[in-house]
């Protein structure tokens, strides 16, 4: 099954031509193509266990951890192959940032998790820069008057949307192109839940942002344009609102309408 | 009857309650259809089992505790007089006699007519006892039965019964372990308090000079130190942290380095493999450590130091520590292994998602997050280290010097205790009673490790959760 494009304007960010991953014998997701572009807010839906979440951690290589895990196919990115050997993924990670499902701040103090990505890629060399860098992160995650005084206070003593938020101003820090969001909010109150969609608004003015989710009203609400996946196809991908008043696929409808999944 | 037979035969007879009970309550259920048994059948029949076994089992504890005392009492009671006069010995001392001769032991010297009297009125006394104690161990144990079959009834909660008692079980065991520990500080404290009625604490504590005069009487043969030689703890206190000093030296490097490979290297195959075989080194007698230090290690330190300009002895604090150390890896390396293999993969996964190495990863996330218990570890390979005895008995040289020199030839406080123990010292010179006071002061350096160990453990989680 191949998705067609639609409405794609803009400067082309990541491409994935024919990428298909097996786990072991598995083939869990069957040829995907899809371009994510420059600085919109792309959300891939679909029902548990379609291969969306699968789909993103091929994006910056995170499926390299699992030992038995293949992917096969071309992800370029700016137009370069991202499973070159030549690649280093150290610094394509630094490039594609991640934000997990379930908040996952270092067991360390708010300043040292802001700090570790980059202290590691050199990124500050001075205290005073570090320090800089870590105030300006936790601003653009909303976060930093929150926190401001209580940097030193270990970071997974925050609540749930705090530590979400820490979460993705730690990805901010290293300046990334591109930020992997994988059901960021499905930990998440109501509450905390808007706070973060808008903080995705903020931030697609700096960085590309592809989020997963299950929730199919917060991927109306934050994407500009929504990917639906099912049983390891890419069914349908195009304009949010296209995509959401106007499905072209039956098996889309279906689960926009709450058919199923 | 023995007491050993009864215990069989009161097993015998819980089995047969068991049943019985069993049968019972299905018999019961079936007879009032309309009424649902409160309890499971096994219930019914483990109470009826516990029922005929318990009440029987603490007579028979209660009887062999009182009994010899009563018997023996009867037989004193009747002792002639004036052949007791006569004899002008201590009480005990007759009274062991003559049970002896009861259990046929036999005694020194000729047994008088009337000791042999005495001991035929004893044996005939210890036999009716055993008869009596038969017979009332039947009587309990039939009655505790026969009332517990006859009380299942749909509405009796036996099962409260059973959780009740399983309860107590448990208490009662882990009161065992705990009154043991108890029992063994109680125990060394006495014998301490009667060392520092010689020697005052503290010249035990501070004395620096350890030099205990082998003497059977207690009392001195020369004068050079005062009349009861010098027992000062520090040239040993010194030797047994530089021993175990030096095995953490060895230990803590290596066990991590192999805890850190197994935990996030090596393939799943070749650690399952090579985590049993690291720990076969903690379950190799020590004594086999000590001859390996004593024959292999020892002399190639000394042969090794002699071609680099070192004067290193073969037995030495440095080859007994290098052993030990070799010892408590897999203390270190299997602990650490689980704890760093418990360090949640979301933590690893944020780390290389910001583009960290795995390296990094595991230096700058992985080990902090797994330090508490990696600190516990190796506190607990400390301790272990302290109270080593077989390889420092052998390679270490057993001289009790106040020394830093690593390569010097040091004694350890659990050698010390060794040697005052096994010599032909009367036990209750304070050549031999300082072995108690060695041995309350090695326990309670070893409650105060892990009594810190529990604190610094505590203080890094709630940092790090």
């Amino acid at each position: 099954m191949t998705a067609i494009e639609t409405n794609s304007s803009g400067k082309v960010k990541m491409t994935a031509r024919d990428v298909k991953v097996f786990y072991g014998d598995n083939e869990a997701i069957h040829g995907v193509n899809l371009d994510v572009i420059e600085n919109e807010v792309i959300a891939f839906i679909g029902p548990s266990g379609c291969g969306k979440s699968t789909f993103l951690r091929c994006l910056n290589r995170m499926n390299d951890t699992i030992d038995i895990c293949r992917v096969t196919g071309s992800i370029k990115m700016d137009g370069r192959d991202i499973y070159d050997p030549s690649l280093d993924v150290v610094q394509l990670r630094a490039q594609v940032g991640m934000v997990f499902q379930k908040p996952n701040p270092f067991p360390k103090s708010i300043y040292e998790n802001i700090a570790y990505g980059p202290r590691l890629h050199g990124l500050a060399s001075r205290k005073s820069e570090l320090d800089d860098v870590v105030e300006s992160s936790l601003r653009r995650a909303g976060l930093w008057n929150e926190v401001k005084d209580r940097l030193d206070q270990p970071g997974t003593g925050l609540s749930g949307g705090q530590q979400q938020r820490l979460c993705i101003a730690r990805s901010i820090a290293v300046s990334p192109d591109v930020i992997l969001m994988d059901e960021p909010c499905s930990a998440l109150d109501p509450i905390a839940t808007s706070i973060i969609e808008e903080l995705i608004d903020e931030l697609k003015q700096n960085f590309t942002i592809v989020i997963v989710t299950h929730n199919m009203q917060q991927a109306a609400r934050v994407s500009d344009r929504t990917a639906f996946f099912h049983l390891g196809d890419l069914i349908e991908i195009g304009a949010t609102n296209e995509v959401f008043t106007n499905p072209k696929n039956k098996r889309t409808e279906d689960y926009i309408t709450g058919r199923y999944g | 009857m023995s007491n050993f037979s009864l215990i069989v035969l009161l097993l015998a007879l819980m089995a047969v309650g068991y049943q019985l009970g069993m049968v019972r309550s299905r018999k019961v259920a079936t007879v009032n259809p309309q009424q649902k048994m409160h309890s499971r059948p096994h219930h019914y029949g483990m109470m009826v089992g516990l029922w005929a076994v318990i009440p029987a089992f603490f007579i028979l504890v209660l009887w062999t505790l009182l009994s010899p005392g009563v018997i023996s009492n009867m037989v004193a009671a009747q002792l002639p007089e004036q052949a007791l006069a006569a004899e002008g010995m201590n009480a005990d001392v007759i009274m062991r006699r003559i049970s002896n001769l009861a259990a046929n032991f036999g005694v020194v010297a000729e047994a008088e007519q009337w000791e042999l009297a005495a001991a035929a009125y004893m044996q005939q006394l210890k036999s009716s006892s055993a008869l009596l104690l038969t017979g009332l161990i039947a009587a309990i144990a039939a009655a505790g039965l026969f009332f517990s079959y006859k009380r299942i009834q749909p509405q009796l909660r036996a099962r409260h019964q059973i959780e009740r008692t399983v309860k107590a079980v448990l208490i009662i065991c882990s009161t065992v372990a705990i009154l043991t520990t108890i029992g063994i500080v109680l125990s060394m404290v006495g014998e301490t308090f009667k060392f520092f009625s010689f020697i005052p604490p503290a010249d035990f504590f501070f004395g620096t000079t350890w030099n205990p005069r082998f003497s059977t009487t207690g009392v001195s043969e020369g004068s050079l130190t005062g009349s009861q030689g010098s027992f000062g703890l520090l040239p040993l206190l010194s030797g047994t942290m530089l021993v175990a000093v030096i095995a953490l030296l060895v230990a803590i490097p290596l066990g991590l380095m192999v805890a850190i490979y197994l935990a996030e290297y090596a393939p799943a195959k070749f650690r399952a493999t090579a985590k049993p075989v690291i720990e076969v080194l903690a379950g190799i007698p020590t004594i086999v450590y000590g001859f390996f230090a004593l024959v292999t290690v020892g002399p190639f330190l000394a042969d090794f130091g002699a071609s680099i300009g070192l004067t290193i002895r073969a037995t030495s604090a440095l080859t007994a520590g290098v052993v030990m150390g070799i010892m408590i890896i897999p203390f270190i390396s299997s602990l650490s292994d689980d704890i760093i293999t418990q360090v949640p993969k979301a933590l690893r996964d944020a780390s290389l998602g910001l583009g960290a190495t795995k390296s990094e990863t595991v230096r700058k996330v992985v080990l902090p997050a797994a330090l508490p218990g990696i600190v516990g570890a190796i506190l607990l390979a400390a301790s272990r280290a302290i109270g080593e005895t077989m390889i420092v008995v052998l390679a270490a040289g057993n001289s009790p010097t106040l020394t830093a020199n690593p390569f010097e030839a040091v004694s350890t406080v659990t050698v010390t205790i060794v040697n005052q123990l096994t010599g032909d010292n009367d036990f209750a010179s304070p050549q031999s009673l300082v072995a108690f006071a060695l041995g309350l002061t090695l326990f309670v350096i070893t409650l105060l490790l892990n009594v810190v160990a529990l604190v610094i453990v505590r203080k890094y989680r709630e940092q790090y959760e």
